[in-house]
């Protein structure tokens, strides 16, 4: 902040030509921090290193008393090639304004584009052409389970009544995730829109956006975005002069995990304890206050007006974002289009382990996740080939392991998260996944046997299927996708009278 | 009335529609466990011991919130599902402190009865042994949350037909536990009508009348249904 109100000062000269203003993330998170330097339609991304925001600031000065900034990169202060794989190799598209924009000023969203799209679909006032266009764009829900959208669009639509409501999961909690976060506080206008476009649709008149409470700028931005979304009239009664009102409120979480489970979700809306109910009647028949009530993710709203920009053939494929962390030499949020080989992702874009050491394994899904074993690089990253893996899509974390890490020990860190995040409603989720904890951990104190092996792999299946939400039914798959990829690295830490039986 | 036509195990079953698969099984005389369900109360579907499968689905489906299809073909008792009944009910003795020989309930308990029909003998899962209270503040009646499964069938009947809502769940996970009131010592919370309500419905020792040793602790859960059917016929004053 101090570099920005530094060089804010600088740019407030008379005559200094440029324009200084605060933006999202840039997405390279390893090179931060960074400012980005844009002339005419070049825009540089430069990583400060070693000086100070003073230091900069004067720097800025003396460059611009010099003239242009096209060349200008200040000393402790490094370029960043735009044609490094990092960045070429990204399709940007729903983070498109992100790090370009001020997310906190709605006039700067609006010259970038922001709610043009919202325009239209209102002055067309044809809902089933929304709906109709999500439905053959193919877009599937980037929260994690991959539902196609314009399907569960139509069946909100369809649903009788009058009063329906909509809902934003910005509840995003998987360890190593954080694309949601960068889009709202990149660009929030873009899921406003999005869920506009979506109210008008299916015929919503009240929306809500759940987001967790441990993103405080991203819950600030939100709230200002949408103050100025309502000013603007883009939020409210009678949104741009046509008959369509639309209000949105923020809810906040208190911290549990299981709430970016839908009925939990719901739960959690109505002031209830968060806990999961059985499904069917889905939201979509039975959701907020009993009424009908589509529920999508931030990302996924944030696909709607981009889509309706593009048109379906130019959007083609669609994107997914991922946060890249782990061992990888380049982490940061990153934007790719959905077919990508995940070497590409992991080797060619992330530059792979630090050190050269060899990736191990790629975990994806975060806990409901699995691992996906080097040999296995090559898939394509689409929701369909990530679950032949015994793993899934899941809401976009990433996380790079190389050679030198233990499965068993990756398994046990999912286990004792998804122990500690149970609601404890049902009995496979509450208690099962404390026995697979202790399990894992008696294997890793080297004091298992076969026997304790085999109950691990039963009690897994177990919890999977016995579960009542999905939390607990995917809280065995980091120990069910390790045991199929990576056995040898369970049979190694068996007794050692055993592991020769 | 329309009515569905099922196929339970090997018994065809003709019952209203609308109904649930766990009263269609019941219709049969097939047993399946439950715990958290009881008529009267609405379902929760927490205890997952009235799983069953359901040809073409790969899901299993718990029967007392899964409402009957014209031509389901259920089956209720594969090796599949005793063995993961059993180990339902292995889990829930490892997580608390299940000591039949001290149990106000013992004779007279389902958990322990269950653990009988699933064919229990011993819990292959290591013992918890959780460090629990016991409330013996209501003049009445005691809680010792050792024997609690968590069923929170004291939570709907206190709140469903009591009215009271004195009961509820606190904390999470592996922590959770029945709470009074703002999870103050229950002889505090002055919305306890002092019915017993609790008590009658409670499947173990946990909740129990203070005085009743084994010969007198029995649940009613009859008087239940009893009771909710004859306020929804209006016979009996609410």
């Amino acid at each position: 902040m101090a570099l920005l109100d530094r060089c804010a000062e600088v740019a407030q000269q008379p005559g200094s030509g440029i324009t200084v203003k605060g933006v999202g993330c840039h997405g390279p998170c390893s090179d931060g921090p960074l400012f980005s330097v844009a002339c005419g339609d070049e825009v540089r991304l430069i990583s400060v290193q070693s000086s100070s925001a003073s230091e900069l600031a004067m720097e800025l000065q003396e460059a611009l008393s010099r003239g242009s900034l096209r060349e200008w990169v200040p000393r402790g202060c490094r370029s960043l090639d735009p044609q490094s794989p990092f960045l070429a190799l990204q399709r940007r598209i729903v983070l498109e304004r992100c790090g370009q924009i001020d997310p906190e000023d709605l006039s700067d969203a609006e010259s970038a584009g922001a709610y043009q799209q919202l325009n239209a679909v209102l002055a067309a006032n044809n809902p089933e052409a929304v709906i109709d266009l999500v439905r053959r764009s193919g877009l599937r829900g980037r929260g994690g389970a991959g539902y196609p959208t314009g399907l569960k669009w139509a069946t909100v639509a369809a649903m009788p009544g009058a009063e329906k409501r909509l809902v934003c999961n910005a509840d995003e909690g998987d360890p190593g995730a954080f694309m949601d976060r960068t889009i709202l506080e990149g660009d929030p206008h873009s899921v406003l829109e999005g869920m506009a476009i979506a109210a008008f649709a299916v015929g919503a008149q009240h929306g809500f956006i759940y987001i967790r409470a441990e993103y405080p700028l991203a819950i600030a931005r939100l709230r200002r975005a949408i103050a100025q979304a309502q000013q603007q009239g883009w939020l409210g009664t009678t949104i741009a002069g046509s008959r369509f009102s639309f209000d949105l409120e923020l809810r906040v979480g208190a911290g549990a995990y299981v709430c970016g489970e839908e009925t939990a979700l719901i739960h959690s809306i109505e002031g209830q304890r968060g806990v999961p109910r059985p499904r069917p009647p889905y939201p979509a028949e039975h959701g907020v206050f009993g009424l009908p009530t589509l529920i999508n993710n931030v990302e996924t709203y944030a696909n709607i007006p981009v889509l309706h920009r593009l048109g379906l053939e130019r959007y083609g494929v669609g994107t997914k974002v991922f946060s890249l962390t782990g061992h990888v030499s380049r982490s940061g949020v990153i934007e790719v289009p959905i077919g990508t080989s995940l070497r590409t992702i992991v080797e060619t874009m992330a530059g792979g382990p630090p050190d050269h050491k060899p990736i191990k394994a790629v975990q994806t899904g975060g806990p409901s996740g699995g691992c996906i074993p080097a040999a296995a690089l090559d898939t394509p990253v689409d929701y369909d080939s990530l679950q032949a893996l015994g793993t899934i899509m899941g809401s976009g974390g990433m996380v790079v392991m190389d050679s030198t890490t233990n499965m068993v020990d990756v398994a046990a860190y999912f286990m004792a998260f998804s122990r500690e995040e149970s609601c404890g409603k049902c009995i496979p989720c509450r208690t099962g996944t404390v026995q697979l904890e202790l399990l894992l951990r008696k294997l890793l104190a080297r004091k298992a046997t076969v026997a304790d092996l085999e109950q691990l792999e039963r009690l897994s299946e177990t919890v999977r299927d016995a579960s009542l939400c999905g939390l607990g039914q995917s809280a065995p798959k980091p120990v069910l996708s390790t045991l199929r990829h990576f056995r040898a690295d369970y049979l190694a830490l068996l007794q050692p009278l055993e592991a020769s039986r | 009335m329309s009515v569905c036509t099922l196929r339970i195990d090997d018994q065809d079953v003709a019952i209203a529609a609308g109904s649930t698969v766990l009263q269609a099984i019941r219709s049969a005389a097939i047993a399946v466990p439950t715990l958290c369900h009881l008529d009267g109360l609405s379902p929760v579907g927490a205890c997952r011991l009235c799983l069953v499968e359901v040809e073409g689905s790969e899901r299993l489906l718990a029967a007392c919130v899964t409402t009957v299809q014209d031509g389901m073909r259920i089956h209720t008792n594969s090796s599949r599902l005793q063995e993961m009944r059993r180990t339902l009910i292995e889990l829930l003795f490892s997580e608390g402190n299940h000591i039949c020989a001290i149990c106000v309930a013992n004779g007279q308990c389902e958990l322990q009865d269950l653990a009988v029909r699933v064919g229990m003998d011993h819990s292959r899962f290591s013992y918890r042994y959780p460090n629990r209270c016991v409330d013996l503040s209501h003049p009445q009646f005691g809680l010792d949350h050792n024997r609690c499964i968590l069923c929170t069938r004291c939570v709907r009947v206190c709140d469903e037909v009591e009215g009271a809502h004195v009961w509820d769940v606190g904390w999470r996970g592996e922590h959770c536990q029945i709470i009074s009131g703002l999870a103050e010592p229950w002889g505090a919370v002055e919305a306890c009508t002092n019915c017993g309500k609790c008590i009658e419905v409670c499947p173990t020792g946990a909740l129990f009348h203070k005085g009743e040793g084994t010969d007198e602790k029995h649940g009613h859960p009859g008087r239940l249904a009893a009771l909710v059917q004859g306020r929804s016929r209006q016979e009996l004053e609410p």
